[in-house]
């Protein structure tokens, strides 16, 4: 077995492809099928560490607040997305909960860690324990990380609810839409590209150059 | 690792990534013929990207340790299982109620499409719309979709290869936003709890919708959309790994 350099293979049709220069930002699709071959990351890759941070700390935010708040006729109630969690289970819904819990809580909670661990030492260009498990997880989880999805979710039940009784905007709601802008950003980052970053030459800005 | 052979000591000539592509958009084929892979022998790791001369089936990529495999393992088997077992828990999803609202009025029950009749008749036209979409159409749309491109991929059609590839690449965007009414129903369960006034709990319904969720999007990513395009000579090869040795 050896290895072919300077090729790619299209995973949406399986034509072979030569490398080729792409400039930063520049995303390089196959002209047979549309799937992506290539992206220059450009200046992506260095802004990963601190979007990552930034996301884990709305994130924190996110689940420890009240999303959103009802009052009617002087009840008031409030719940968080853990609350909702926690409702479900109690109303025998726990494969449902387990699902939204997966989807909104652990999973997007587990791509920001293993992004932080994998990125900052990559930075100086080491390879953490583990490196190849995590990245593999991290490809895994992509589809799963439904915050956004979560988010238009919350918007649709506070009109509904909008009818019934006034509805109070919790700090979460806040906090949700801006890890929803963030996330956008960092799960838009191809985890395989953590491939080039750990086998690149130091020194040598392998996303700008053919990795030949 | 040292590094094989060039590509043109296999003696092809293959598509250049041109590199003249302007920002965000397709890349011209260049010069060369189209060629695959599986007619090349060559073995893509599907984690890492890189590319195997000489490798076996299912031996690990000596950069990643992943298996290598040409094509994903028993795709349209493991399609058709989640398709089906999809389309089942597509009645009772649309059939039972999602959500049981308990106010001083009464108790109401609501199912997906009752759900969306009552935002339309309370004049949210817009919502009424979009909890249409992602809940209803959406995954009709899904179940029809992968159903026919299973169906072609079996028969190695060759019809409309570049609009099925195109169909494939929305339904892996569109899948999870039919999580939406899951959400809403957890979040209202969650929240409205106002002993005696109202009370909203979780109806079976949503867990069988949730099912149909989850179901399409392992059918979708169990699907290898390769598939499309293998001609019966490649797939003969691609089904028969030892073939290629004997040759």
């Amino acid at each position: 077995m050896t290895e072919l350099p300077g090729v790619t293979v299209c995973e949406g049709c399986d034509a072979v492809y030569r490398h080729a220069t792409l400039r930063p930002r520049e995303v390089a699709s196959c002209p047979r099928c549309g799937t992506e071959l290539a992206v220059n990351a450009g200046a992506q890759q260095k802004r990963l560490l601190p979007l990552t941070v930034a996301s884990l700390i709305l994130f924190v935010i996110a689940n420890l607040f009240p999303i959103v708040e009802i009052e009617l006729q002087g009840r008031r109630a409030q719940t968080t997305l853990f609350g909702a969690v926690v409702a479900l289970t109690g109303e025998g819904m726990s494969p449902v909960a387990l699902l939204v819990l997966a989807t909104t809580l652990l999973f997007p909670l587990a791509q920001l860690l293993i992004l932080f661990y994998l990125s900052a030492p990559l930075m100086r260009g080491a390879r953490p324990p583990g490196f190849a498990l995590l990245v593999r997880v991290l490809q895994s989880l992509r589809p799963w990380g439904m915050v956004e999805v979560f988010l238009l979710g919350v918007l649709v039940a506070i009109v509904k609810l909008s009818g019934m009784a006034t509805v109070v905007a919790g700090p979460a709601l806040w906090a949700f839409v801006g890890l929803t802008v963030l996330l956008t950003s960092v799960v838009s980052f191809n985890p395989r590209a953590f491939w080039e970053m750990a086998f690149s030459k130091p020194g040598v800005d392998t996303l700008s150059e053919p990795s030949s | 690792m040292k590094g094989g052979k060039s590509l043109n000591a296999l003696g092809t000539r293959v598509a250049d990534i041109a590199s003249r592509a302007s920002t965000h958009t397709a890349v011209d084929a260049g010069s060369g013929t189209m060629v695959t892979a599986a007619e090349l022998g060559l073995r893509e790791c599907h984690h890492c990207g890189t590319v195997w001369q000489g490798a076996h089936d299912r031996e690990p990529c000596a950069r990643c340790g992943t298996r290598l495999r040409t094509r994903k393992p028993d795709s349209i088997r493991r399609t058709w299982a989640l398709l089906i077992a999809a389309a089942l828990m597509y009645l009772p999803a649309n059939l039972l109620p999602v959500m049981i609202t308990s106010s001083l009025f009464g108790t109401q029950r609501d199912t997906i499409l009752s759900g969306i009749i009552f935002f339309w008749v309370s004049g949210s036209y817009g919502l009424a719309a979009l909890i249409f979409t992602a809940s209803f159409l959406v995954p009709l749309f899904k179940l029809a979709a992968l159903f026919m491109l299973t169906v072609l991929a079996q028969r190695r059609s060759q019809w409309r290869q570049r609009e099925r590839a195109k169909l494939y690449h929305v339904l892996e965007i569109i899948g999870r936003w039919s999580m939406l009414d899951v959400f809403v129903v957890s979040l209202l369960a969650g929240l409205v709890r106002i002993q005696g006034f109202a009370e909203v709990t979780a109806g079976v319904g949503i867990g069988a919708f949730a099912s149909v969720v989850v179901l399409t999007m392992l059918a979708s990513l169990s699907f290898d959309p390769r598939l499309n395009w293998d001609t019966p000579k490649i797939a003969a090869k691609v089904e028969n790994p030892l073939n290629e040795r004997v040759q």
